[in-house]
């Protein structure tokens, strides 16, 4: 009861908050729409019993795509006003389709019906009881699918530096420390010996001005404000 | 076993789940129509798809008990951040060189 009246609560803020992304003006209130519908399908997950992927799902899209998202729209500067003219006449085809499909995924879903045999056709069955959500995800994934895991983490690779090529600019005019140039300089510092106590000259060195010398402060206390 | 998981009344079973699921994958693919210019809100529509095809992987992977459905909603996850990743850097740069991010107007390879 109690389960089945959260399931409902967390989907209609689900599929609200989906609604919301894909109609809101202001893109900064999409990836904020965007970050509720990940939490709410998070809150799925876990009341159908994958804790592990509710959590990685929280910390890998809100955690790092969601932030991804705000970042860029909130770093470049678009005329978002512009990019939403279509929008009225882009709406009528958009729900069309969209109705279209919906009405087949109802008709699938009226249709079909699991195979006599899918008990045994399955490939990992989920020791209920025995072992956590987490613990027993682990064993598929580091003895089944180590293969998979490594390809994986090889895309995530892949995907950071392709990231990192394509936004990394190299800068015109900015001046850059060169190790070798400094090693390298000769002529340039002239040495002498000097005798003990002289100096170089005695208005060579810029010493800080003495410490008991009255800063000049301007006081507003004609405006009377309290800063 | 019946398609809806044999619910009783107020039981949440495996078509509640792909209902929903169904809901997320039509309001994102809607969302790629509506916004046709804005490069943004499509990449998150096609987060919004990812994560409808997530919650089938999940909801049948505790239908049937099996945890490589699991495992496959992690692996479309890796993907998703991936892609997520990739999607945004060309955006910049496509916005550093044009200082636009209408599609419409992306026709650059078109020659």
């Amino acid at each position: 009861m109690i389960a089945a009246l959260a399931f409902y609560a967390f989907a209609f803020v689900l599929v609200a908050s989906a609604v919301m992304v894909v109609t809101a003006r202001n893109p900064v209130h999409s990836v904020l729409f965007l970050i509720l519908a990940f939490f709410n399908a998070s809150a799925l997950f876990l009341l159908i019993g994958a804790e592990f992927l509710a959590m990685i799902l929280v910390i890998v899209y809100v955690g790092a795509v969601a932030v991804l998202f705000l970042f860029v729209v909130m770093m470049l500067d678009i005329d978002f006003a512009r990019l939403r003219e279509g929008f009225q006449r882009y709406a009528p085809v958009g729900a069309v389709i969209g109705g279209i499909l919906f009405l087949e995924l109802v008709l699938v879903l009226a249709g079909w019906r699991f195979t006599d045999m899918a008990a045994d056709l399955r490939l990992a069955p989920n020791p209920v009881g025995a072992v956590s959500n987490t613990a027993a995800l682990g064993r598929v994934l580091y003895t089944d699918y180590v293969f998979l895991f490594q390809a994986a983490g090889l895309i995530l690779l892949v995907a950071m530096i392709g990231a990192i090529v394509l936004t990394h600019r190299e800068r015109v005019g900015t001046r850059r420390q060169v190790i070798a140039d400094q090693v390298g300089r000769t002529g340039s510092v002239v040495l002498q010996n000097v005798a003990i106590g002289a100096g170089v000259s005695p208005g060579s060195i810029l010493r800080p001005p003495p410490k008991d010398a009255p800063k000049a402060v301007e006081h507003h206390d004609t405006h009377g404000g309290h800063h | 076993m019946t398609p809806m998981g044999g619910t009783t009344e107020m039981e949440i079973g495996l078509g509640h789940y792909l209902v929903v699921s169904a809901i997320l994958l039509v309001l994102g693919i809607f969302g790629i129509f509506m916004n046709r210019k804005n490069v943004i809100i499509i990449l998150m529509s096609v987060e919004l798809i990812l994560l409808a095809v997530n919650i089938n992987f999940v909801a049948f992977s505790a239908w049937l008990n099996d945890l490589n459905g699991q495992i496959f909603a992690m692996f479309v996850l890796t993907v998703a951040a991936a892609e997520a990743a990739i999607g945004l850097a060309i955006l910049v740069i496509y916005f550093r060189n044009r200082g636009s991010i209408e599609v419409e107007e992306i026709s650059t390879l078109k020659g």
